[in-house]
């Protein structure tokens, strides 16, 4: 695909509020990203130049936020209307290979569509809810840099462009980014998660080293930040990398002023992904 | 027909905001608290022929949306 056919869409319903930095970032790297509400793809009260198709896109964010305010849990109330009216598609748009990120709160969309951890590849959303991303066990909204490590040995289409072991650092902005897996399988999650190589970002200190809260800003589970499905192109991270597309945006910008954000790579990765599909 | 809809942590998940509040709560003296939970409940009203269908009706509600087996548990009484 040439870079000017790549079509990347960024949902939005009420209440997100990070799509315009996420567009932004794709479109400085030379593909067509625009905004989308979720209306634009099922209502008819819509103007017809503006309806779309999931189909229009090569690539469909869930970017961050507080959508429909949070109401019941972080993005299940986004979640649950993504299943009402687009379940089919975006199923049939994962299992072609497409990809899907989802950004914080659409991490948490991600978790609660089903999407995430995505064991099974023929059923890219799972009937229920496999993981959670509960309440920070500081109880606190965390909302400050973190590093991360890239664990990630080359599934994530996402990540393809960063080395495995290479820290980063993007920030967090969350009340809600605890990882959890069902009581009493954790185990068995994470071994699958290594095993299919589904871990991609692991929260560290600045050496390098796991460590507990506040390197983990919230108690995730084996320091996770994010993780992809098993076939790689279904990626959520609670740390925002579209806050880090440019380096003036790190707090030590100035050590390094004409390289790129830490962030910037994961869009340069997808694109690369989309140009070889 | 309504009915109240508690969303509750499965056993063994942590409550930060009930911990956060036992901790407030002894910081104002109130020394005797043991322990802390929180819950949200959703008070739904129903039109169904009978408790039954409605029950079943609800179940669906806490399935597809209320929620999240993974952490939670719910549990329904009936108001009227």
């Amino acid at each position: 695909m040439e870079l000017e056919e790549i079509r990347v869409a960024v949902l939005r319903i009420e209440g997100t509020n990070c799509e315009d930095e996420t567009v932004k970032a794709f479109r400085s790297l030379g593909v067509y990203a625009e905004a989308v509400h979720l209306k634009q793809f099922y209502s008819d009260m819509i103007k017809d130049e503006e309806q779309r198709s999931l189909f229009d896109f090569h690539c469909i964010v869930f970017p961050g936020g507080f959508s429909a305010g949070d109401y019941v849990r972080a993005g299940a109330i986004f979640s649950a209307r993504v299943k009402s009216v687009l379940k089919r598609d975006l199923e049939e748009f994962i299992r072609e290979g497409y990809p899907v990120l989802g950004i914080c709160n659409g991490f948490q969309v991600l978790a609660e569509l089903g999407a995430l951890p995505g064991f099974d590849e023929d059923k890219p959303l799972a009937d229920k809810p496999e993981m959670a991303l509960g309440i920070n066990e500081s109880n606190r909204f965390e909302c400050r840099p973190t590093f991360l490590r890239h664990e990630n040995d080359g599934k994530c289409v996402f990540t393809k462009k960063i080395e495995k072991g290479k820290i980063v650092m993007f920030p967090v902005a969350h009340a809600e980014g605890r990882v959890i897996f069902p009581r009493g399988r954790e185990e068995d999650y994470l071994e699958r998660l290594k095993e299919n190589d589904q871990i991609v970002f692991r929260y560290v200190d600045e050496r390098g080293n796991y460590a507990g809260y506040p390197w983990n800003p919230n108690g995730s589970i084996y320091n996770i930040a994010g993780i992809c499905n098993v076939k790689g192109n279904v990626f959520g991270l609670m740390p925002h990398p579209e806050r880090v597309f440019w380096r003036y945006q790190h707090p030590n910008w100035l050590e390094n002023p004409e390289s790129p954000g830490d962030g910037r790579a994961v869009f340069e990765s997808v694109i690369e992904y989309l140009r070889k599909f | 027909m309504i009915a109240d809809v508690y969303i509750e942590l499965k056993e063994g998940v942590v409550d930060p905001e009930g911990e956060a509040t036992k901790k407030a709560l002894r910081l104002l003296g109130f020394r005797k608290v043991k322990n802390v939970s929180t819950r949200k409940v959703f008070r739904i009203e129903i039109d169904a022929k009978s408790k039954e269908e409605a029950e079943k009706e609800i179940k669906e509600m806490c399935e597809k949306l209320l929620a999240n087996p993974v952490i939670q548990n719910y549990r329904i009484v009936w108001i009227e």
